[in-house]
């Protein structure tokens, strides 16, 4: 239980500091520390995201910043590529799906290096 | 493109990749709408946030067809996770960023490897 909540509150600062979702770090934290399956993760992931995108979303509209009419599209168009994602996945094997995760993980990995790594030569330039 | 069809194509784009991998899905909703609909980051960021309740709602409850979803467990992790986004939002402000995004992009290297060795 209490590895559940270090999972949970490392990845959330992890989302607030660097704005990587919370889904990349839940999913390696349920099966790495809670010993969960690839398919079982996922899905707890899943559920986990909502109360979060909730309040983040909820946070950012204060602020002016969600585009409501184009939120609510997007979300009611994805549910069929949803439904379809969901069903792929349980038709892959956990090995397979986890292997194919931690490719994932690697990209954004590089992504957020990459990132940072621009900013840092941005910096130098008024230091 | 018509707009609708763009925000068609992104929504179920994004819900493969997040039914697929238990994501959320901002990863390709936030560049896409940057590059085809002209969003600013924020904006993009603060749509993204509330399309993903929507889409990981309906994977979630997807998913529990399949008799998958722990509750319990994602109640434990979530809930934290909601405290969590506040503090790093506020510590944004104070730190670093940039070693902070290294050091993390080191952890989910190692944690692939972990996986990939499973």
């Amino acid at each position: 239980m209490t590895g559940a909540i270090a999972i949970g509150l490392a990845a959330g600062v992890l989302a607030g500091l660097l704005g990587v979702g919370g889904g990349v770090l839940f999913v390696p934290g349920l099966v790495i520390l809670l010993g969960l399956g690839q398919h079982q993760a996922e899905a707890t992931s899943l559920l986990a995201i909502v109360p979060v995108a909730i309040v983040g979303t909820y946070t950012q509209d204060r602020y002016g910043n969600v585009q409501r009419a184009d939120a609510l599209l997007l979300g009611l168009l994805s549910l069929v590529g949803a439904a379809a994602g969901v069903a792929f996945a349980n038709a892959l094997s956990g090995a397979v799906l986890r292997d194919a995760f931690a490719v994932l993980m690697v990209l954004v990995a590089a992504q957020l290096a990459r990132r940072a790594l621009r900013e840092d030569a941005g910096s130098t330039s008024d230091s | 493109m018509g707009r609708s069809l763009k925000l068609a194509v992104i929504g179920t784009l994004a819900g493969l990749f997040s039914g697929l991998f238990g994501v959320g899905g901002g990863s390709v909703i936030v560049p896409l709408l940057v590059l085809w609909l002209g969003y600013d980051e924020r904006a993009a960021t603060a749509t993204s946030l509330a399309a993903i309740v929507f889409i990981a709602g309906f994977a979630a409850a997807t998913q529990g067809i399949y008799g998958n979803v722990h509750v319990l467990d994602a109640v434990l992790i979530g809930a934290p996770a909601i405290g969590g986004v506040l503090i790093g939002t506020w510590l944004q402000q104070r730190l670093p960023t940039r070693s902070i995004s290294l050091l993390f992009a080191a952890v989910l290297i190692a944690s692939a490897a972990e996986l990939l060795l499973r």
